[in-house]
């Protein structure tokens, strides 16, 4: 008779894509203990068995009696001794792939509640002080300080307000807030509880797209059976319905109260009217959970000390696509981007040189391996015409087409626009048609244009240094013009790609122009 | 039970939750595989609303459909990241695997970034995948 051990895996939705399940109930039938616990996030390894604190990954079925016996050869070691869980300073993430999810034990073992039952204790003023203080700034892209938003919205008159938790994480590349609804669940729900105390709302929303349902499932469970905790707070979940703009604070309050996700126009602010007309607080899913740690005896001071310039504390970073370690690193800012893909990230998964990084997600600029020098940094980000948006890194190899990769991001903008202004809607649509031209090589006068009635017509069609010029002027009026995000910042990604790949846009052009002659 | 008295029973559980438009649209979409004229006139009535409000939502979100499909559909992601792990060169192979029986149909983020391509059947996700394996998954469908 072996002996029987206590296995843990994670329950996470890409271990579970993995065949996780399969795995645990491997290891149950053969008469171990089974617990399903929140992922580590080094998902290059998931399927990660734990056994003694010993890592194994990525596991499969046929490695179930090794690992037991332990002569697996996947073995990597104690997990949390490994350079990349080590090298990181997670303080949202603190309880990544060490509690079971919905367990309360575990997370009251971990210090769970304490943020909150301080916070209950000082009061709103101090709360927001405490936040304030933190340098806490919203996670979902815009960076803007919560500690200010709170303050608004507390001031705000009104009897009713919401605080309303954006888990519309639509961004390709990220997929921190999943990982933390599905992983710790309780730590959104605390910081959503004591958002409530601070600006005084005795309800909330967590608004999460239908893309997630494990993160669904599990936030209304958390949810049901936290809720005498924090009552009189009441918690809801509400499921989006696969708009990418509704990841737009004020789209997703419209699709909160039933209708149409498209943009308001600012002001008013959401804090002062926002959900139903009444003072809401909007943030991401990872500033809400990042607040329990702020409120905990000390925790403003320790996070403040954290980062560099006005980018304080720690960011979930996102480590994605072509990339060998994969998953997520939590560290405080200040990190450049070359040590994030390279050294922490090993490079490419292919092996091949990389060629290009896009950080901060379908609206983020895609960087030059030449500039991999750029500290991790809202202002840093800014001022190089970047942005670091949510936190994901996507990696692309040398065999990735810029010129493609640009014209999908008009192709996405239009096919998720939410309509509501011109340089958006119109701006996307003719993108598109404005990059085909140049990829082309320009385009050739038309047979109307060619009449000898169309005077004013040119007559020589346009080269492709015209079309590019227009591609130009056409980012700049989407990029000043727009309404959100989504329009404005869809020209980062296509004019980054432009600025360092041109050849990407004019070679293929050029090269069938020769083979032509 | 009658389509009239399904939806009767929907909006009759939602109503009253604030700005129940949306659950009751999944839960529409989720019992006839779709939201029709039909259903979205029933719902207006319900609400108080006008048609128009009504299929304007609907037409607005990518997650209702006008008509119900029968096909068994296989959910590709094809933003970014995946696309840096090479899911448009696997894409076509699996079109031409699905053919008319299984719709395959594109979706932008699954969550599950560093280790596409990825894919979604009902609710159960499937990562890491090449060719092969996702004409498997398909075919599974």
């Amino acid at each position: 008779m072996p002996e029987m051990k206590t296995v843990r895996i994670s329950d996470d939705a890409l271990a579970c894509a993995l065949g996780a399940d399969e795995l645990a109930a491997a290891f149950a039938k053969n008469g171990h203990e089974v617990q399903r616990t929140s992922s580590w996030g080094m998902q290059w390894l998931e399927p990660l068995v734990e056994v003694d604190g010993k890592g194994f990954g990525p596991a499969t079925l046929e490695d179930v009696d090794d690992i037991i016996a332990g002569t697996s050869e996947i073995a990597i070691g104690a997990i949390a001794e490994h350079p990349f869980i080590a090298r990181q300073q997670r303080l949202t993430f603190a309880r990544a792939g060490k509690t079971r999810p919905l367990s309360l034990e575990d997370y009251e073992a971990t210090g769970g509640w304490s943020g909150l039952r301080r916070a209950r204790q000082v009061g709103s003023e101090q709360i927001l002080t405490e936040v304030t203080q933190s340098g806490l700034r919203g996670r979902g892209g815009a960076g803007f300080p919560a500690g200010i938003k709170w303050q608004t919205v507390a001031k705000a008159p009104g009897v009713q307000k919401y605080i309303v938790c954006n888990a519309d994480e639509g961004d390709s590349g990220t997929f921190a807030d999943r990982m933390l609804m599905e992983g710790d669940p309780y730590a959104l729900v605390e910081g959503m509880a004591i958002a409530g105390e601070a600006v005084g709302a005795d309800k909330g929303y967590v608004y999460i797209r239908s893309e997630y349902p494990d993160a669904i499932a599990k936030m209304e469970k958390a949810i049901a059976l936290s809720a005498g905790i924090v009552a009189p707070f009441q918690l809801e979940v509400r499921v989006g319905a696969g708009a990418y703009v509704c990841g737009e604070e004020t789209s997703l309050l419209n699709s909160l109260e039933g209708k149409r996700g498209e943009v308001r126009a600012k002001p008013p602010l959401p804090a002062i009217e926002g959900l139903f007309g009444c003072p809401t607080v909007v943030n991401n899913v990872l500033t809400l959970a990042a607040v329990p740690h702020i409120l905990a005896e000390g925790g403003a001071s320790a996070y403040e000390q954290l980062g560099l310039a006005r980018s304080k504390g720690t960011m979930p970073i996102q480590l994605a696509g072509n990339i060998k370690y994969g998953g997520l690193f939590e560290t405080a800012f200040g990190v450049t981007l070359g040590e994030l893909v390279n050294e922490i990230g090993g490079g490419t998964e292919s092996g091949r040189p990389v060629k290009a990084v896009q950080v901060g997600g379908p609206l983020g600029a895609y960087i030059h391996p030449d500039d991999f020098g750029i500290k991790f940094d809202y202002e840093e980000y800014t001022a190089a015409d970047a942005l670091i948006g949510h936190g994901g890194i996507t990696v692309f190899d040398d065999s990735a087409d810029m010129g493609t990769m640009a014209r999908f991001a008009m192709e996405f903008c239009a096919a998720e626009s939410c309509g509501k202004c011109t340089p958006c809607r119109i701006g996307a649509v003719r993108g598109v048609e404005v990059i085909d031209r140049i990829l082309a090589g320009g385009r050739a006068p038309d047979p109307v244009e060619r009449m000898d009635v169309m005077h004013n017509a040119p007559r020589h069609g346009r080269s492709q240094e015209q079309e590019i010029a227009l591609l130009t002027d056409l980012c700049e009026t989407m990029k000043f013009g727009s309404l959100c995000a989504l329009g404005g910042f869809t020209p980062f990604p296509v004019m980054s790609a432009l600025k360092h790949w041109p050849e990407d846009f004019t070679g293929k052009a050029a090269a069938e122009a020769e083979a032509a002659e | 039970m009658s389509k009239e008295h399904k939806i009767g029973e929907i909006v009759a559980e939602h109503h009253r939750r604030e700005g129940p438009l949306l659950p009751i649209l999944h839960a529409v979409q989720a019992e006839f595989g779709c939201v029709d004229a039909e259903s979205e006139a029933l719902i207006a009535k319900g609400l108080n609303l006008s048609r128009a409000d009504v299929h304007g939502v609907v037409s607005f979100y990518h997650d209702f459909h006008e008509a119900p499909d029968l096909r068994p559909v296989v959910q590709v992601c094809r933003a970014e990241a995946c696309k840096a792990r090479g899911v448009e060169a696997i894409i076509d192979q699996a079109t031409a695997t699905a053919g008319d029986r299984v719709k395959v149909h594109t979706v932008y983020c699954l969550g599950l970034c560093s280790a596409g391509p990825a894919a979604r059947v009902g609710d159960r996700l499937h990562a890491r995948l090449d060719g092969p394996k996702l004409s498997q998954i398909i075919e599974n469908a």
